[in-house]
């Protein structure tokens, strides 16, 4: 993240632009915005020197509605966009933000890609299973037996992909899961997110309330991860517990410590023309 | 003065180092004062297969190829029969080759020229650790007239990484070969240049354009392996960290064109190089970098297509996609350069210009230009003034994409930078309003539109938007690498007293139809030269300009380059009586 902190720490709703959000009444991921400008405020970021950078999908409208700089590019091509922002300015805060369709599914090389790359920035994916932009396909995370989605009327009959157990095995230097009900909870995770070296892969689960809205339920059935099993270092111990617990504990799940990538931009010479030497007869 | 020069083709199979021995060659020649160029054909082996290396030396500059090849030195008389067609021969064209190599018995194939034998294999094998190919490059030497000392001053430089023994083994196969040329025929026709006073480089298209994009400021590179383009990333991967920039090799041309645009939007000028096929999978966000009007070039050095096509060879038919692959209304620059050399102003001119626009450059190189060395005339150092309009300060609001204003009327409007206190906004590829918030409303649609294709149209471009040589009431107008050829063929009619015009296009979009006007003007007569099949440079033309000229059309599908005598050809009944 950048170093150079507010003296003063601005109110989370100065993060905010003025632009009303797209989002239906009572999306998670209204709760996610809430939780973006309350890890900033807590991080005293200068919002000149954050960039949230994001694709097409609801939840990748979220940089119009802050007051940092943004970038809102096409689907799927965020954590690209946002690698060459962080690679060419390595003094910014920089965080990709989108959903599940975006990120995992169009965006799934690049998902894999910018794991094992391990830029020092952070990744926010709001999951809610569907596709809600285009109104009610089923997504890479959709579950198998889904019969609402138009275009899998008996389901999709394919595992779900699991984001966190890939981006453990792709290199994710940070893993954690969030609720998007809990505003703050997702805040305090966010900043640790953001505070630590190199990649780090938040999933917050977000509800759709117009086309999932038994999502409604996963405030009551996400739990926090017993203590023991938080913020491990080790990754057999991480792979253990995002494989077998359904997708229900939040938390921060696996902290790694992989060399970040940056490479350095320091010019060596002090005139191009040394490069005409190796071109002269 | 008429051009002196000799073309010679050198053909080998299974490594045996033809390349090698090409460079040798030219970079010898560029000692002893000649100029000269050396292209490459090869098949799809990575390792082994035919290759051939395809020289002209010449006494002034010249990206040409000749009509036909003076000289052939068949290292393996095999691999001739491949480049039959890529290697045209006259009568008394010399074809040296050994009659003991080659599964065949020194089998050649029905070509016409004279056939003499050199005992290439026999002779490295009396030295140890020796090559037939050096054999063969000092017998060359001999038959051209090259001074064997100007062969030695070269391998330090080109043989430098293969250790001392080789150097040596190599310096006695040269001598060997040379005294065993002196039984042959000798071509005399190079006299030796006497330009050794002035600068001279040699370098290859890709060179020149990656040594363009640092001259005009691209400090960030990402891109994906590609054929013919890789030379280029990787001159630039040595290259960018010098001057405290970056490459990364991306995952694929899609988060190459991605992490390009990102950044830029950080205010680092960034380019990304690639072929047809990288292209195509990154039309969808160029089209963003001219939505949300953030600088991006992307070079696109040509190959043969449609699909994967031929890899390795070259071909102007990436035009259309150039120009018109971008969904929706989507104003963009489209360059090309126009010789190799012409590689470092026109890449350097592209950066400026999507810099100072603020928009999307793709750069249309190809095989025959990137992956040729030449040796030239230092490129001038070129200076433009204009770069990225960045605000200097912030009213109380910050309009990202006022359509009028402190930019002027110009409609590029000042782009701040992240970290500019002030000039926070959301750069998209949504329609937007002037604040850059998304927008539906058919009024901010049209303005923005109208503001994307003001800025590129009303720029002034000045001269270099086309290379225009010659008088006369005929032209012959072309792009790209075709102009070499067609630039010779005109210089042997000028010889002839006829003064035909050229007229060689840098700018491709936006067109500029006031300027063709006026290039154009008196001009009867127009013969359009392209390489590609579906005559997409003609259609273009057809579409974007008034011709008003009796025209005919020269085209032809990659890869076989065109040859002066060919265009002379084409120009039949438009001038007198010419000699081919």
């Amino acid at each position: 993240m950048n170093d150079e902190t507010l003296n003063v720490q601005l109110q989370p709703k100065q993060y905010k632009s003025a632009v009303k959000p797209v989002w239906c009444p009572g999306c998670g991921d209204f709760g996610v915005l809430g939780s973006i400008t309350k890890a900033l405020a807590g991080l005293k970021v200068q919002p000149e020197n954050a960039a949230i950078i994001s694709g097409i999908g609801c939840s990748s409208r979220m940089p119009t509605y802050l007051s940092t700089y943004g970038f809102h590019g096409v689907h799927g091509r965020a954590l690209a966009l946002a690698t060459g922002l962080k690679t060419a300015r390595p003094d910014l805060t920089v965080i990709a933000t989108g959903g599940d369709g975006d990120g995992f599914s169009i965006g799934g090389n690049h998902f894999l890609h910018t794991c094992r790359r391990n830029p020092d920035m952070t990744y926010i994916v709001m999951d809610n299973q569907v596709y809600g932009m285009t109104k009610g396909q089923a997504s890479p995370t959709t579950e198998p037996n889904w019969q609402r989605g138009k275009l899998t009327p008996a389901g999709t009959g394919i595992n779900p992909f699991q984001p966190l157990a890939i981006a453990l095995a792709s290199g994710a230097n940070f893993i954690a899961r969030c609720s998007s009900s809990d505003s703050n909870g997702t805040a305090r995770i966010l900043m640790q997110a953001i505070r630590h070296p190199g990649f780090s892969m938040v999933q917050v689960l977000s509800p759709c309330v117009t086309f999932r809205p038994e999502q409604r339920e996963w405030k009551n059935m996400l739990i926090a991860a017993p203590v023991a099993m938080q913020a491990t270092s080790d990754p057999a111990e991480a792979a253990r517990l995002l494989l077998t617990d359904e997708g229900i504990y939040t938390g921060i799940l696996y902290v790694g410590e992989r060399p970040v990538y940056q490479p350095k931009l320091e010019s060596s010479i002090d005139d191009i023309a040394e490069f005409e030497e190796e071109f002269r007869i | 003065m008429k051009l002196q020069a000799l073309s010679i083709a050198l053909t080998g199979s299974g490594g045996s180092g033809v390349m090698t021995t090409g460079s040798l060659l030219l970079e010898a020649a560029a000692k002893a004062g000649w100029y000269g160029f050396m292209s490459r054909s090869a098949g799809p082996q990575i390792r082994g297969g035919e290759a051939a290396a395809v020289i002209r030396l010449s006494s002034e500059p010249t990206e040409s190829p000749d009509d036909s090849f003076d000289l052939v030195l068949a290292i393996d008389p095999d691999s001739m029969t491949r480049f039959a067609t890529e290697i045209p021969l006259r009568a008394d064209s010399l074809i040296i080759s050994d009659a003991e190599a080659g599964r065949r018995g020194g089998c050649l194939p029905d070509v016409p020229g004279q056939v003499l034998d050199l005992p290439m294999k026999k002779l490295a094998k009396t030295i140890e650790g020796g090559r037939p190919n050096m054999i063969a490059l000092g017998a060359i030497a001999r038959v051209i007239g090259l001074p064997e000392a100007s062969i030695y001053s070269v391998f330090e430089k080109i043989l430098k990484s293969k250790g001392p023994d080789v150097i040596e083994a190599s310096r006695a196969c040269v001598q060997a070969g040379f005294n065993a040329g002196a039984g042959l025929p000798v071509i005399e026709r190079l006299t030796a240049a006497a330009d050794l006073d002035t600068e001279r480089w040699s370098i290859t298209g890709n060179e020149a354009a990656g040594l363009g994009a640092i001259r005009g400021g691209i400090r960030f590179v990402a891109a994906y392996p590609i054929t013919p383009a890789t030379e280029l990333l990787e001159w630039l991967a040595a290259s960018l960290p010098r001057v405290g920039g970056v490459l990364v090799q991306a995952e694929d041309e899609l988060a190459s064109i991605n992490q390009v645009i990102g950044a830029s939007f950080g205010g680092t000028p960034a380019l990304t190089a690639t072929s047809g096929p990288g292209l195509a999978l990154m039309t969808e966000s160029i089209g963003l970098a001219v939505c949300a009007e953030v600088p991006a070039v992307i070079l696109d050095v040509m190959r043969c297509g449609p699909s994967t096509g031929i890899a390795t060879k070259s071909e102007q038919s990436d035009l259309n996609i150039a120009l018109n692959g971008l969904h929706g209304d989507a104003p963009h620059l489209v360059l090309a350069p126009t010789s190799i050399t012409d590689c470092v102003f026109t890449t350097q001119w592209a950066v400026h210009l999507a810099e100072s626009l603020q928009t999307a450059a793709i750069v249309l190189s190809d095989q025959s230009l990137g992956q040729a060395r030449a040796i030239v005339k230092r490129p001038p150092d070129i200076s433009f003034l204009t770069r990225r309009l960045v605000p200097e300060s912030f009213e109380e609001t910050y309009y990202r994409y006022a359509v009028s204003g402190s930019g002027g009327d110009s409609g590029v409007s000042p782009m701040s930078i992240p970290g500019q206190a002030g000039g926070q906004y959301t750069a998209d590829g949504l329609e937007h309003n002037v604040a850059g918030a998304p927008s539906s409303m058919p009024e901010d649609h049209y303005a923005q539109l109208e503001k994307r294709e003001r800025k590129i149209n009303e720029f002034e471009y000045g001269q270099h938007w086309a290379d225009l040589e010659g008088t006369g009431t005929t032209a012959v107008i072309t792009w790209g690498s075709a102009t070499g050829p067609v630039r010779e063929a005109l210089s042997r009619l000028r010889e002839q007293g006829e003064d035909i015009r050229l007229i060689s296009l840098r700018l491709l979009a936006p067109e500029r139809p006031l300027e063709m006007a006026a290039a154009l003007e008196g001009i009867k007569r127009l013969l359009v030269v392209e390489q590609s099949h579906s005559r997409q440079f003609y259609r273009y033309l057809r579409a974007a300009y008034d011709l008003n000229a009796e025209t005919r059309l020269f085209n032809r599908p990659g890869p076989l380059p065109f040859r002066p005598n060919e265009i002379i050809q084409q120009l039949a009944g438009w001038v007198g009586e010419v000699t081919t």
